[in-house]
């Protein structure tokens, strides 16, 4: 009872968030899973038990299978491309750079910029209208003699995810850079000096002594990046709004929803993007408390 | 030797390589502003795609004119739907990293971890029940309705980013307040209060920069009248009604986004840790 007394007042505090996200993320989430193994593909029938058949259907849909090919590829363009270009600016600017700081604030900007102010301009850099009538990045292209680089850009049927990846890594590299100026600048000198000592060249010493410390900072980027990847909406219905060459499963979701009023497809379709964020983001949660709780 | 790359033709290559590296980035970055910005100072006529790399040949501020006439009702919705929200949630997230970091309970860890699970989720897997929810409360499509849900889905950053600042402080300071007689409540008050106005800052701009950005909870618990900049903006760069008036478009733009921009030059060093803190280190 006495020790009671001194963790209950903490826990009381703590009690009105504890409710906000019992009910909002996990009840909602339970309410949601309900949902999806309901037979309620209208807004009228009552809610029943269907037994997951719609995990199966859906897979039947015409649009699904695109629409996880899409997300696919945009996730690997998107993620690949963020962290390279982040990492080697970071690196870039590792040693010191005259004027870092502008750099840096250039770098990140892009930050606190919203998907829907950028989709306005990202629609006419990334407009596919070729040679004389070329415009955005095809017309810069055309007039510097480039033309041949000049391409369709997201309306492409095979690579248009991957051009739709352009904005987002616009957006999110400069993320990647300061996580990595961080790490890079976390590694003590010490360990690069003794590397030295021992006649290592500099880019040995990159090789073996700080990259292979910046694994933590590499995983971090990694799952931020991927669970970003797969809720991508914001930036698609700016610049493309919902089509089906640029349909993913986060813009599949809403359309079921509110546009097909399938209240049973559309939470399947969440669940599935759910279970995805949960199987990148759980272990990782866990892996950070604990070895935090090892510190 | 200061240069680490040495002195040969390599590393003057290096040397002068990485400046200009990083500069052609820089153009790269800030190639989409340009056009924003260029396009946005053009009059109607002069303002089309096929122009958008010219400066403008007239400058005019008719776009931005136009733009303000008709963003002005998001925009205050959008004020008045991030600030208290941001506020709340720096308040929510204070007292829970209080206690997370300094007057644990049992299964507080759980907690924890449970409530960061919430800053991950799709926010597609909540959406048809949400709806109904706010729905039942009757504050679907208010501000006061987008204000309790950005409040309620900010609480794991927010205590994140505090309880990663107040792992910080000696719990001495607060045992000697104990010892003093003073209770959590008083502890809070007295000790751990005084010292976070740094946290306060980074949460309330990383909360307000990510409210006012919002979208997908604007529009589908949104209405007309409580529509946020970027659901109007959206609507309005959407509609090919009449013919598109790409100056007052791209001027919209820049204007939606002048606050969180504004926030990011001025206070850039606490929007940087809010950023950090996202990847869950302290």
């Amino acid at each position: 009872m006495r020790r009671a007394r001194r963790w209950l007042p903490g826990l009381l505090l703590v009690s009105p968030s504890i409710v906000a996200i019992g009910v909002f993320v996990y009840g909602l989430i339970f309410w949601n899973a309900r949902v999806a193994v309901s037979g309620k593909h209208d807004e009228v029938t009552p809610p029943g038990f269907d037994g997951g058949k719609n995990f199966v259907d859906l897979w039947d849909q015409p649009s699904w299978p695109g629409a996880v090919r899409n997300a696919l590829v945009f996730t690997a363009v998107f993620v690949a491309g963020a962290l390279l270009l982040g990492a080697f600016l970071a690196f870039l600017m590792d040693k010191g750079v005259r004027a870092e700081a502008s750099f840096r604030v250039v770098y990140l900007f892009p930050m606190a910029v919203s998907f829907i102010a950028a989709g306005v301009v990202w629609r006419w850099l990334l407009n596919p209208a070729p040679a004389d009538r070329a415009v955005g990045l095809n017309q810069l292209f055309h007039d510097t003699g480039l033309g041949s680089l000049a391409n369709t850009w997201w309306q492409h049927p095979d690579w248009g995810m991957a051009a739709m990846a352009l904005p987002a890594i616009w957006q999110m590299s400069g993320y990647v850079m300061a996580l990595y100026l961080a790490g890079f600048r976390g590694v003590p000198e010490e360990l690069r000096e003794a590397a030295r000592v021992d006649g290592a060249s500099e880019w040995k010493v990159y090789r073996y002594v700080v990259f292979p410390q910046l694994r933590p900072v590499t995983l971090s980027a990694l799952i931020i990046l991927g669970h970003i990847s797969l809720k991508v909406f914001d930036l698609i219905m700016a610049i493309a709004g919902k089509q089906i060459i640029t349909y993913v499963p986060a813009v599949a979701a809403y359309v079921e929803i509110f546009d097909r009023h399938d209240p049973a497809n559309g939470a399947t379709i969440a669940t599935y993007l759910l279970l995805a964020v949960a199987v990148l983001v759980i272990p990782y949660l866990v892996w950070t408390i604990r070895s935090e709780r090892a510190r | 030797m200061d240069d680490p790359f040495g002195a040969g033709p390599v590393s003057r290559a290096v040397r002068f390589g990485r400046p200009a590296v990083l500069l052609l980035f820089v153009a790269l970055f800030l190639m989409p502003a340009y056009v924003l910005l260029v396009t946005s100072f053009k009059p109607l006529q002069e303002a089309g795609p096929a122009t958008a790399w010219n400066l403008p040949d007239r400058w005019s501020v008719s776009g931005w004119t136009a733009a303000w006439d008709e963003l002005r009702p998001g925009i205050v919705n959008s004020f008045q739907i991030a600030i208290p929200g941001a506020a709340v949630s720096a308040i929510l997230g204070s007292m829970n990293g209080y206690v997370l970091s300094k007057w644990r309970f049992p299964g507080s860890d759980a907690v924890f971890t449970l409530f960061l699970f919430g800053m991950f989720i799709p926010y597609q897997a909540v959406m048809i029940p949400l709806a109904g929810l706010l729905t039942d409360m009757q504050i679907v499509g208010t501000i006061r309705g987008l204000i309790l849900v950005h409040v309620v889905y900010g609480i794991p950053i927010c205590t994140l980013i505090f309880r990663n600042y107040y792992v910080t402080i000696p719990d001495e300071l607060i045992e000697s307040a104990r010892v003093d007689g003073a209770g959590m409540l008083r502890a809070y008050a007295s000790v751990v209060l005084p010292l976070s106005a740094p946290a306060f800052a980074v949460t309330i701009i990383w909360q307000f920069t990510s409210i006012w950005n919002d979208f997908l909870f604007a529009v589908f618990l949104g209405a007309p009248d409580s529509w946020p900049v970027t659901v109007m903006l959206n609507n309005t760069a959407g509609s090919g009604a009449v013919a598109v008036q790409y100056n007052v478009q791209m001027a919209s733009a820049l204007l939606a986004s002048l606050p969180t921009v504004l926030v990011y030059l001025l206070l850039g060093r606490f929007f940087m840790r809010g950023l950090m803190a996202g990847a869950l280190k302290g």
